[in-house]
């Protein structure tokens, strides 16, 4: 048996759906490694013939990424938006919606840019902060920690 | 009978460790639930994965039940572990777990709400045929006061909905109910919610022991001994042990026979504590209250019982019941338990928060340490100051003493003061050493060497 793009596509959304970050399958011989990024991005594949990568204890695995901080942007300036409390970030308001702002939206202090379901209650996130979204990192209908980075924001001049 | 695969650990520090232990034994993944003060702490790094749900102040995080729920839905957890304290006994956690399919790992929200409330705990143990202490609720000023002619002084006002001793007032004179109860009403108002109190008897030399009980939640109950904790200071325990010594056989087996009645009688399901105060001269004892979740003098019974009790709860939770008889039970030795505490001595016992900048803990034969606390490791102002607990066990009680003074002594806490001195004058007391002490003694060393902190810290 082998690897169809179909199988790694269900994997990646197994992945996708589970608490783990990291996913490491070998059968007869190929390898797939599927991870997340450290806090964001979408989960990268990868397929390659058996090689020397060894398996990483689930453990250790699952630990890792839980308070990593978010990869370096692009930009210096930006500033975080964090989570300001822990539960399921929603971009749009409601499912199928635009979403609230996307990369390059300008935003202001008051600026709705998500919402942070806990327990059914909806709670408005603002940016807090002038500026241009220059990258959005809370995945959505996802679980944000408290004080994880949601999106980064270059503040105006 | 459910599989539990991943547990939401919604606590902290020793505690928090400990859970993790039995689950790596277990086999099964433990997600820890941290404050943002403890995202660097020791079972942060121990667990599989750790989410921070909310700022330092537990009020924001530990306390927040919805919050804890989510986290435990968000990264797919099949049960929550709520360890002591924090949302252990709020009813509204095991709720909000009931009505979100998770299993939580302690009593069904509605045994929590019956011993919580000390009023109608004291009328399950009446009708379960345990002695309570002679008292009563109290709704008038005119009814107190009768009541108070009838038991007699000294008495206690406690309020309803307390426990560790806030809301708990002392009354020597009649005269002084009054205001004792205005006190305790407001003290009681402001750390539970509920301004109600309830007068008892103040039984004068009195020990506290309390049994530690298993219940499947359908009736089936056993006991696994229990446990003296009468080294108290404020109503907060210092140091326990397993056995109770000294104690008349016949007083033993009612105190166990008493606390199964009790939770029979609620249909109790998981690990809980019945608490008992003691008078063993006069070879009596009436209930207190009971603990519905792991008691942070666990590992004492666990010494001599060879049971790990939070496998114990974790088994029962998934549905496996009790798996063992009470005849299956066996005890052997003796063990006792020094709760070291970041606390300045001298300034009478104050939490001591800081950086441990170094840290030693003992080893050895019979020698266990439940911690969290490793060199570098902070101890935050925001919560409880138990650094460390230090148990040992012995075949006989005088040698889990030696190990235990041994231990102590190898003990080194920098950084913060602690407690450790006092442990060492309660362990070297001869009274103590003679076993069966009443809960006024720690008081009385205490009193006897009021300077002794003050000096070593100039």
């Amino acid at each position: 048996m082998s690897l169809t793009a179909k199988d790694v596509e269900e994997i990646t959304r197994l992945l996708e759906d589970s608490a783990f970050d990291e996913l490491h399958l070998e059968i007869n011989g190929v390898k797939l490694s599927v991870r997340r990024g450290a806090a964001a991005g979408e989960p990268a594949a990868a397929l390659r013939s058996a090689g020397a990568t060894q398996l990483k204890a689930p453990a250790a695995t699952v630990a890792s990424a839980a308070v990593a901080p978010a990869p370096a942007s692009p930009d210096p300036d930006a500033v975080d938006i964090s989570a300001p409390l822990l539960g399921t970030f929603y971009r749009a308001p409601k499912p199928g919606a635009a979403p609230f702002v996307d990369i390059g939206a300008r935003v202001e202090a008051d600026t709705i840019i998500g919402i942070i379901e806990v327990m059914k209650l909806m709670n408005t996130v603002r940016a807090g902060v002038r500026g241009t979204v220059v990258q959005i990192l809370g995945r959505d209908g996802v679980l944000v920690e408290y004080g994880e980075t949601l999106m980064r924001v270059r503040p105006a001049e | 009978m459910v599989q539990i695969r991943r547990i939401l650990i919604a606590n902290r520090g020793e505690i928090a460790v400990r859970i993790i232990r039995t689950c790596r034994e277990l086999g099964i993944e433990a997600v820890l639930a941290a404050s943002d003060a403890d995202r660097d702490s020791l079972p942060a790094r121990l667990a599989d994965r750790t989410v921070c749900i909310g700022p330092a102040r537990a009020s924001e995080s530990y306390l927040k039940a919805d919050t804890v729920v989510q986290a435990a839905l968000g990264v797919q957890a099949d049960a929550i572990h709520p360890g002591y304290g924090f949302l252990s006994e709020r009813a509204v956690l095991a709720q909000l777990c009931e009505e979100r399919g998770l299993i939580f790992i302690g009593p069904t929200a509605a045994q929590i709400e019956a011993v919580g409330d000390k009023l109608r705990a004291r009328s399950v143990a009446e009708t379960a045929g345990v002695p309570v202490v002679p008292g009563g609720p109290v709704e008038s000023s005119a009814q107190a006061k009768s009541l108070a002619l009838r038991i007699g002084t000294p008495l206690l006002v406690k309020a309803v909905g307390g426990g560790g001793g806030r809301g708990m007032k002392r009354v020597d004179a009649i005269e002084d109910l009054q205001g004792a109860m205005a006190l305790a009403a407001a003290e009681a108002g402001a750390a539970f919610g509920d301004a109600r109190v309830y007068l008892e008897r103040f039984v004068t030399h009195g020990r506290h022991v309390e049994v530690q009980v298993l219940g499947d939640g359908a009736g089936g109950v056993i006991h696994l001994g229990e446990r003296d904790c009468s080294v108290q200071r404020r109503y907060q325990k210092v140091v326990e042990e397993a056995p109770a010594p000294g104690l008349a056989d016949g007083l033993r087996r009612e105190l166990h026979e008493a606390a199964v009645r009790f939770a029979r009688h609620l249909a109790y399901r998981g690990a809980g504590t019945v608490e008992f105060l003691v008078d063993a001269d006069a070879g009596c004892f009436y209930f207190l209250e009971m603990n519905a979740r792991i008691q942070v003098e666990h590992p004492v019974t666990e010494a001599v019982t060879g049971i790990d009790l939070v496998a114990e709860q974790i088994a029962i939770a998934s549905g496996a019941g009790l798996r063992r008889s009470q005849a299956g039970v066996e005890w052997r030795g003796c063990a006792i338990e020094c709760r070291v505490n970041a606390e300045d001595p001298a300034n009478d016992f104050q939490p001591s928060p800081g950086t441990v900048v170094a840290v030693r803990w003992p080893t050895g034969e019979g020698i266990r340490v439940d911690t969290h606390i490793a060199s570098g490791a902070r101890v935050p102002p925001y919560y409880d100051s138990l650094l460390a607990k230090v148990i040992a066990h012995g075949p006989s009680r005088a040698q889990a003493l030696q190990r235990l003074r041994r231990a102590i002594a190898d003990s080194r806490v920098d950084g913060v003061r602690t407690n450790l001195e006092l442990h060492t004058r309660v362990l070297a007391d001869p009274e103590f050493q003679r076993g069966g002490v009443d809960t006024g003694f720690l008081a009385r060393i205490v009193d006897r060497a009021p300077a002794a902190g003050a000096a070593a810290h100039g």
